[in-house]
This record gives structure tokens, sequence and C-alpha cells, in this order.
């Protein structure tokens, strides 16, 4: 075809306004967006091609052999011009106002298309602004319908709760019924929306888009490692965007992601605490690693222990496994909800398909999991791959039940053990589905293996992958896979952040802690364990929050939340990552893992690396698959699990509030406003509170 | 002028029995075996061969239209779907088919559907058109009983259904792809195009869309044979075709004429002339609201065809001539029409969602002189913004009769605002 006199070669499928990218034309748009269908609604993608009666909308015109598109012209730019007009008639003048300001496409094109005075005389339209819940601010008048929103809603995050009611210049976006949005992805509506119709409401009227500093990092809040954008003014993070990865979350985040910044200004642990007589005071780094090195002082290293938390990051694990070793305590642990997880074997604990995976798969097994909940991006990868069909997907356990909706068709096989089973023998029908597809997967989530038959359930998964054909290794298919919700695990797991020779898992420790066996427990941001079961311990908290275990604590050591430290962090299919500091700790905090090199020195134990390098390089040492910076090593497929017993107990979620989950999301307002709206479907009747 | 044995809808006045039997007597349904005997190809040739074009407006050849369906049935079922949402003001041609001639209708629905190998038949009928949904309703059980179509329609082995689905009102459902939207439950928009309904139609299966009166003309057409409807009327604008004459003249009716009749010929003779005498005649918009208006110098000689009115930059459209003397308000009539283009947008692309309520306040301005001399070539300007910018030809349509106003009559809005302006002076 010809694009302004220039001859290109493209392939069939694409849209002529994709053929006149490659070809090196900005053509202006606001509907179009790659990820949604074409709507071709906004008229300002229009061109000119040769033989056609009328201009086109390049945007949905598949591009055919010997097209003769001219984009160029004095009378494409008119009708632009003539677009952006009457785009402009009814949109209001309040750029100075709005949030969108800066980054708003239609601010942009009328830099290009729009003219510097309006001919339209008469009154420009106003619409009521929707309420869609706490996340969300709408300011309806500025809205040029594109319908970005309603195609993200229907096609990507599976609601279909926004659509156009009215005609003409009436139209307006909306939920007809008023109601918060129930989708765990809404925020990224207010990427997509092209003006300032929709705007991040926690963020609104704080800063403008280019008072910011952005840096680019990685979300540790579900164990996806959503690439993320983190916008800073001086110490305050202001919001988090998402990146564009193809391999993780294409272009999405979820809300928690998006909006449970504002819980790293609350609840900050910003200098050490002692406790003393009974209360936790301010304190000095010297005086607390003073009352550390006190209490240890002719310990015998096995009375020490240490459980990782899910914020965990590498760098600091690493530390703290090998200030452990140096005290001789085999007692560290980094799965803190208890998961049976076989650390023997990598391929046993990661996501071995892949997220973008999972778009090659044609049949997929869901086992103790909602992956709505732990994963919604991994979820919208699901279900984009749901929607092409061929997909069945079927459900056991994890779930609230057989109703439970996941944006996409499944099939709910029951909820507990015994399911898999009958699949694993082969007895089961959705065996057969398995056995007949040709890259079966399975997601196997924390609620079936956070419970005392954890590694027999890990067994029979492993034996159903294995009998229904999902490893295939000549094919490279591997479709078993582990879905974490911590951002730590994986990493913790690769660094063997696991009871040594002899030492105690999380449940052990807490058991030794209570009987008295174990006398000082070291928690890393270890904020998920029953706190009481610690018993008369010494316990020393390191983390960010002032959470369940800072108020357990006899010390505290105040570290850095994920924004303010450069850290390695390995998501659930296993690529290791990192986060880049884009705010300094706060007060007296620290980098995690420094905190550690520098208690050691106190405790006359001196770990041997003084520089971050040092310690990636310490990473590097204990387990290679942290060279790969950004990639997925595939795992060798081998033998974990255990044959066994199990209990009929159903497989439970691992998430009871999606909104609160760590110490971050549950010190965020934003969140606790989801929260409440979240309780408010369900129980509350208006009346109460 | 149309000999009476040319005459087509010969029951459109309604005055004779309209059931199945009176309807069979006039010829209706008789050997209706025998036209699909003929088999696919031949009825699309004979259709073609016609030279029948669309009624519904557009006036694209029938026949094409239905070559363009896959001529293989893959798992896809084909449909046919008749578009009864008539809508456009001014038009009352399909109602009366509706109610008095509603077996052409089906007929022509059974034989337009074997031709493009669709079982299926829809006939979206425009909400507000409750009686005439009786009357049809009626024909379709009279049909079904009389095993004309059902399971194996006239005998031939042929399944046929024909379902009927009233509308809700709006305008916008009349363009055949805010129809098939409509009719698949959803909101009433245009679809972008390609992919043309013959591809992607009604559930994403091969779909036509055709007026009520051009399947309801197609099995005379069959019987009578494609020459007979071809010497009707002119080369390339044949046959017959019912013409709607409202407005100001002594006798408004629908009739059916041929084609290509000389527009004062089919005033004076069907509709009693011109209230007050054809030199009382100012504008006649000749089908439709979205044509552009004629003054009376070219109303004298135009002849109404396709072609012909096409030449004149107006259209032929529904052939639904309204016609108004010199007591009307021009601006004020257009304005009218270009609030109803306002009210009745969908709402999807911007030229036509922002530019008609533009059009309408500028019109409305224009009528009553308050506006200023610069802003007709802006309210021009605006139509051309829009013109052939929007997904469907709603946005034309709405363009057209402004433009047609500033064309011929510039000279009236012009002097409205210098009589105002003059009175303002006057009162300063």
């Amino acid at each position: 075809m010809t694009i302004d006199g220039v001859e290109i070669e493209v392939e069939a499928g694409l849209t002529v306004l994709q053929a006149c990218e490659l070809a090196g034309k900005e053509i202006p748009r606001f509907c179009f967006h790659e990820r949604l269908s074409i709507a071709g609604n906004c008229r300002m993608c229009l061109v000119h091609m040769e033989r056609a009666p009328k201009p086109i909308a390049s945007c949905a015109m598949p591009v055919a052999e010997g097209m003769v598109i001219k984009t160029d012209t004095d009378e494409v730019r008119k009708m632009r011009r003539g677009v952006m007009e009457f785009l402009l008639i009814n949109h209001p003048l309040d750029c100075p106002i709005c949030d969108q300001g800066g980054e708003c496409d239609l601010q942009d094109q009328a830099m290009g298309y729009g003219t510097d005075r309006g001919r339209f005389q008469d009154n420009k339209r106003a619409v009521k602004d929707k309420e869609l819940g706490p996340l969300i601010k709408t300011i309806m008048t500025r809205c040029i319908h594109c319908t970005r929103c309603i195609r993200f809603a229907t096609e990507i995050a599976g609601v279909e709760e926004l659509g156009a009611t009215g005609r003409g210049e009436n139209m307006e976006v909306g939920t007809y019924v008023e109601k918060a949005l129930t989708s765990e992805l809404s925020g990224n509506m207010i990427d997509l929306c092209p003006v300032g119709a929709l705007t991040s409401k926690p963020y609104a009227y704080t800063a403008r888009s280019w008072e910011l500093k952005n840096t680019e990092s990685i979300d540790v809040l579900d164990a996806l490692g959503c690439n993320i954008r983190v916008d800073t003014r001086g110490p305050e993070v202001m919001r988090v965007l998402p990146r564009l990865n193809e391999d993780v979350n294409e272009e999405w985040i979820s809300d928690k992601t998006r909006f449970a910044c504002d819980g790293l200004k609350r609840q900050r642990l910003d200098k050490p605490f002692v406790r003393r007589n009974g209360k936790l005071e301010a304190a000095t780094w010297d005086e607390a690693f003073a009352a550390i090195a006190e209490q240890l002082k002719g310990k015998d290293g096995k009375s020490i222990a240490a459980i990782a938390g899910d914020l965990a990051d590498c760098e600091s694990m690493t530390a703290l496994k090998d200030l452990m070793a140096k005290l001789g305590s085999p007692h560290t642990d980094c799965r803190q909800d208890g998961a049976k997880l076989d650390p023997s074997l990598r391929a046993g604990y990661l996501f071995n398909t892949t997220i973008a995976g999972i778009e090659a798969a044609d049949a997929c097994l869901l086992i103790g999991t909602n992956p709505r909940l732990e994963a919604p991006v991994l979820n919208a990868r699901l279900r984009k791959r749901s929607v092409q069909g061929g997909f069945p997907v079927a459900v056991v356990g994890g779930v609230t039940g057989a109703d439970v909706d996941l944006t996409y068709t499944t099939q709910y096989l029951g909820d507990g053990a015994e399911v898999l089973k009958s699949i694993a023998a082969g007895r089961h029908d959705f065996a057969k589905v398995l056995k007949a597809a040709n890259r079966p997967m399975l997601i196997l989530g924390q609620g079936a293996l956070a419970r005392e038959d954890g590694d027999v359930i890990l067994g029979l998964a492993r034996q159903i992958a294995e009998n229904r054909g999902m490893i295939d290794g000549k094919n490279g298919w591997n479709g078993f896979n582990v879905l974490h919700t911590a951002a730590a695990r994986v990493g913790g797991l690769d660094l063997g952040f696991v009871p040594g020779k002899g030492g105690l898992d999380t449940l052990g420790i807490l058991g030794a802690a209570q009987n008295g066996k174990i006398g000082t427990v070291f928690l890393l941001g270890a904020d998920e364990i029953d706190t009481d079961r610690l018993g008369d311990a010494f316990v020393i908290y390191q983390g960010h929050h002032g959470d369940r275990g800072a108020h357990r604590a006899d010390v505290v050591l105040p570290g850095a939340a994920y924004t303010e430290k450069n850290a390695t962090f390995v998501n659930t299919e296993g690529r290791v990552q990192q986060t880049s500091l884009a705010t300094f700790p706060p007060g007296d905090a620290r980098e995690d893992w420094t905190i550690i090199r520098a208690l050691s020195g106190v405790l006359g134990t001196a770990l041997p690396y003084d520089t971050l390098k040092a310690v990636r390089g310490r990473l590097v040492e204990v387990n290679a698959a942290f060279m790969n910076l950004g990639e997925v090593t595939p795992a060798p497929w081998g033998a974990f699990g255990k044959d066994g017993e199990t209990s009929a107990a159903p497989f439970r979620c691992p998430i009871d509030n999606f909104y609160m989950t760590d110490p971050i999301s549950r010190a965020s307002l934003t969140m606790a406003q989801c929260a409440d709206m979240r309780v408010g479907e369900t129980g509350k009747t208006g009346t109460d509170g | 002028m149309l000999k009476d044995q040319d005459r087509i809808f010969n029951n459109i006045y309604g005055l004779e029995d309209t059931s199945l039997n009176g309807c069979k007597k006039r010829g209706d349904w008789n050997k209706t075996k025998s036209i699909l005997a003929k088999g696919r190809e031949k009825i699309i040739g004979e259709i073609k061969a016609s030279g029948l074009r669309g009624r519904g407006g557009a006036g694209f050849s029938t026949g094409m239209k239905w070559s363009f369906m896959p001529k293989e049935a893959s798992e896809r079922p084909h449909y046919l779907v008749i578009n009864a949402d008539e809508g456009e003001p001014g038009t009352c041609k399909d109602r009366e088919i509706l109610r008095n001639e509603p077996h052409k209708l089906i007929e022509g629905a059974l034989v337009a559907a074997f031709a493009m190998g669709a079982n299926t038949a829809y006939c979206y009928v425009r909400g507000e058109f409750y009686r005439e949904t009786e009357a049809l309703q009626r024909a379709v059980d009279e049909a079904y009983a009389a095993g004309l179509i059902g399971p194996d329609a006239c005998g031939s082995g042929y399944a046929f259904d024909f379902y009927i689905h009233r509308g809700m009102g709006a305008y916008i459902c009349g363009e055949e792809s805010a129809l098939i939207e409509s009719l698949e439950g959803k909101k009433g928009q245009p679809r972008l195009k390609p992919p043309f309904p013959a591809n992607v139609g009604l559930y994403g299966c091969p779909t036509t869309v055709n007026n009520v009166e051009t399947i309801a003309v197609t099995p005379a057409i069959m019987r009578r044979g494609a020459n007979w409807f071809a010497d009707l009327g002119k080369p390339n604008n044949t046959g017959t075709k019912l013409f709607n004459i409202s407005g100001h003249v002594n006798n408004p009716c629908t009739v059916e004429e041929e084609m290509g009749i000389p527009l004062k010929e089919l005033i004076e003779k069907h509709a009693g002339g011109v209230r007050g005498g054809w030199e009382n005649l100012k504008a006649i918009i000749p089908g439709g609201a979205s044509v552009p208006m004629l003054p009376k110098s070219i109303c004298d000689t135009v002849h109404m065809d396709f072609d012909s009115l096409g030449e004149v930059k107006s259209g032929l459209g529904t052939a639904a001539v309204m016609v108004m003397d010199q007591s009307t308000d021009l601006v004020r009539a257009i304005c009218r029409l270009s609030r109803f283009y306002k009210h009745e947008s969908c709402g999807q692309c911007t030229p036509c969602r922002e530019g008609t309520g533009w059009m309408w306040r500028m019109m409305e301005r224009l009528s009553d002189g308050s506006a200023e001399l610069e802003e007709i070539d802006l309210l021009e300007e605006v139509t051309r913004q829009i013109e052939g910018h929007t997904i469907c030809a709603l946005g034309d349509a709405a363009a057209w009769p402004v433009q047609g106003l500033i064309r011929h009559f510039r000279d009236d809005i012009e002097q409205r605002i210098i009589e105002r302006i003059a009175r303002d002076a006057e009162a300063a």
C-alpha cells in the first residue's frame, strides 16, 4: 500500500492507522486503543483513501492490497480541525483546574488541530457527575464519549457495568443505576480516559503532572511484580501508574497496586523502638542494636529463629539468612502462612507456564485459588484467553462457591481434595477435557497449600500435571503453576530462606516459641502470623509499618517500603525484577539489607558485603537465576510433593479482603474506603454505624 | 401515467379484502412454488435484470445487494432482515403495505430469503406502527396456517420462518446496522463498515437488510418478468414507486406511479395540485426530510427518479414529496428538521453528536433573525464538517436540508436578519 506517496509493506490484519504508524505517520486519535475493540466513533483519525467516496476512519479500516492513503493533505487537516472543533464546543475550558492537564490527549491534539478562538456561541453542555466509588472521580461534562472506559469494563475487566444512556448530545456514560464499579482493575479506566472525565479520586487536586518525578519500579502488593511508575513530589509518593510490560501486566495494574500508595504515609516506623517496662519507646539505632546484642549474648543459635514476611526483598532475606547461619540457627522460613511449598525443586513452586503463556493454553484447572482476588491482572489474562474461546476453565475450591464470578465462564467441580484425586486418577469428566487439550494448565493457589495436608495436595497437583499431559518437555510446555500471593515468596524460596538441617518451619517456630524452646524470633516484615503464639519470646521486628508484628515486638528496626529502596523481587513466574528508590525512607528508617548488615557487625558476626553490588553478587552466588534480570529462567521438572492422607476440609481463598492484604494496604485510607464499600454490598444495612 | 394493469399494489388503500383470501384473488401467492423452482441464481439474475433499486432511500441495486451474500451456506445461517422502521419524516408508504398488502411483503420475503439462502426473516417494525404490526401478524398467521411459510413453504420443501420485531421508535434504528444492533437487543447505534452485513450482520451472520417496498415488489417482478419492470420508468431508474405527497396540496395521498414521472404531473394528477395553484408553490422536499429542498424553478421541470433528482443536488430518498407553498416559513421548517436530527442523532460519533445540536441552535437564531449575517457561512461550513465524516448517513441527512435551504433561499435568511437589524436600530 502507499501512504503519502511512500510505498510500504505491512502484514494483513492491521488497520490503516497502524500501518500509518509503521510508516512514521502519527494519526491523532481518541477512541482507538490497541487493547480494546474498535469503536471508530471519535472520527479524529479520518484519512483520505483513493477511490473511496468519503474519508475513512483509519482506525477501523483494515489494510488492503494497493490502498493509497493520504494523511497529510489540506483536506485531511481540515477534517481533523473540524472534528476537533466539534469536540471542543461542548468541552469545558477548565484545563487550569483539571487533573488531566499536562497529560491530556485532547489538550495535546488541540495544540495541533485546535483554533485559538471558538465559533460556538451557545451555552456549553453540562452533565451531572456520576458516583463510581472511592477510586474514580468523574467530571462528566468533560467526557468526549470515546467509550474507552465502557469497552475496558466490558472487555478487559469483564464487568458489564458501564454503558451509554441517552441519545445524541444527551448521551451519557455511566452505570445507569448509580453504583460503584465492582472491578479490581477499575483504576485503569483513569489511564484510558483521554480527557479529564475520569480521574483518580485520591490524587485529585494534589499535584500537577509536570511537578512529579517519575521512577520506574516494581509492584509488591501481589506476586505478579507488575511494572509500575512511581510518581513522587519531594518525599511523597503521589501516585502509582502502570508501565508497559507485555510479559507481565501488559499495561494494566490492579486497584490495590495503584491506590494503596497513600498507605505509605501512614503508620510508618520512622525510628527504632525498644520495649522498656512493657512499653515501646523510641530509641536510637545504637540502643536498639545494643538491646538485641544483650538479648542474644551467650544464647545458643538453635534458640533463635527468623520469619520473613510477604514484602521482604531478596537482599535483606539473603543477609538475614547469612546472619542466622553465622549465629548457628537453622530455623528460618519465608512461608509465614504455612504453605507447604517444596523448596527443593524450583519448578514445584513457580508459575511455569508464565503469565503471557496463558494465552497459548487451551484448558485450565484452578485449584484453591481465586485469581480475581489474588492477582487481578493475571485474572485479566485468563479472561483474555477465555474470550478467545476454546478455553474451558474448571474451579476446585478457593472461591465462595459455584456462583463465583471470575469474569469468565468457569465450571465448578467441587471444593476439596477428593475432586483432585478423581482428576488425577482420570475418573473425573474434566480429566478427559484436560487430556484432550494440547496445552492444558493448572493453577495451584495458596488456599490449597497453606494447610496441614498442603504437601499432599502439592503432590496431587503434580500427579494431575503429569498424568493429564501438562508437562510436555518436548514442546517446552509446562502447565504446572503455583500462584503466589506474596511478592517475597519465590525470592525467599530461591534463596533458601527455609528451614535448614533440623530447622523448624513457621508453624514449628511458633510452637517452639510458645513452649519456650525458642527464645528469640526475628520477624522480617512478617505480619500475617499469629503473634499470640510467640509466647514469651524476645521479638525483633524489622519492617516499615506499625502493623501486627511491630505491636508484639521488643525491638523495632525501621526499614524501607518498596518505593524507598533498590531491591530485588522475584515474581510468581520466577522473573527477577528490581524496584528503584523513588523517595528516601522516612526519618531514621534505612534500606533493609543495610540494617541487617549493621546488626551483624554489632553482634560480632559481620557479613562480608558492604555495597548493594556485593549483596547482589551474593544473590547470584546462592542462585544463578538472579543473573537473568527481567527474565524467566525455565525450571527443570522433577519430583516434589508427598503422598498421604488428605483432609476433607474445603480449600479456602487465602484472601478475605482484596483491599487489605498487607501492612501497606491496611494503612491506606483509600483501601479502607473500598473495603467499606464492598462490605456495604454484602452485609451492611444502611442503619448500622 | 401508470396504467392500471401495471400497478403492483392494487389494494394499497385497503378498499378491498386484505385477508389471505382477498389477496389470493388479486394474485398474491400465485404459483410461488414455481418462482422458487427457478433457483437462487435465476431469481437474483431476474431481479438484477429488472433494475430494481432499493426503495429505502439510498437506491442501491437490489439484485447486486442480494448477490453479495455468500453463495454457499457455512455453519453460519443467513438472515433476511426487512426494514419496516419507517421513520423518515413525510414518508408513509411502508405502513400502507403493512396495513393493506401484507401478503405481498410476506411472499416477497420468502422469495428474497430463498434467493439468498436464508431460512429466517426478521421484520423490524417501527414501534409506533401498532395496528400495522397487528395486520402483519394476522397475515403471517394466515400464511403459516395455509402452509405458505413454515417448514415446507408453499410445498417447495424450503423451510422459512417470518418473525416480527417491534422497535421502540428511534429514527436511527432505520439505519441497517443500527437496526441489526437493536434487533440483537443492544443500543441502536450504527456499526462500522466494513465489515458489511452481507459478511457480518445479525448475530455475526451474513445478513441482507431490505426495505419493505423493495421486498414487496419482488414477487410481481418474478411473475411478470424483469423486462416488464425494466420497461417502466427510465433506464437505471426502472419500475413503479410509491410516492407520498403531503403538505400544501389539495389532496395529500400515497400513490403508485412510474419512476421518472415529472414532479409537477405527479402533484397535479394525484394530489389535486398545489394549494392556490402551481404558481403559489415555494419549494418542495422531494424525498423525505433528509434530502435538500428544491425551489419552484427546479420543481417545474424535474423528474422523479434517483438520477434526475441527483443532478439537481437533491435525491429521491423515500419519495416522500413535501410541498410547501408561499405561506411557508422555510427557515422555520428546516429549523424544525434540524431539531429532529439533533433529537435522533445516536450520539456515537463526534461530528453528528456535536454538530446536529450546533446546527439546530444556529437555525433557531436564523429563523427568528437574531443571528448575524456571518453565521450563514458558518452554518454552511458546519454542515460541510459533518457531511461525510460520520459513521452512518444520519450526519449527511442532517446536513443536506440545511445546505438545500442555504443554496436556494439564502436571500430569505438574509432578509430576516437585515430586517431585525433595522428594527434594532429603530428601537435604539
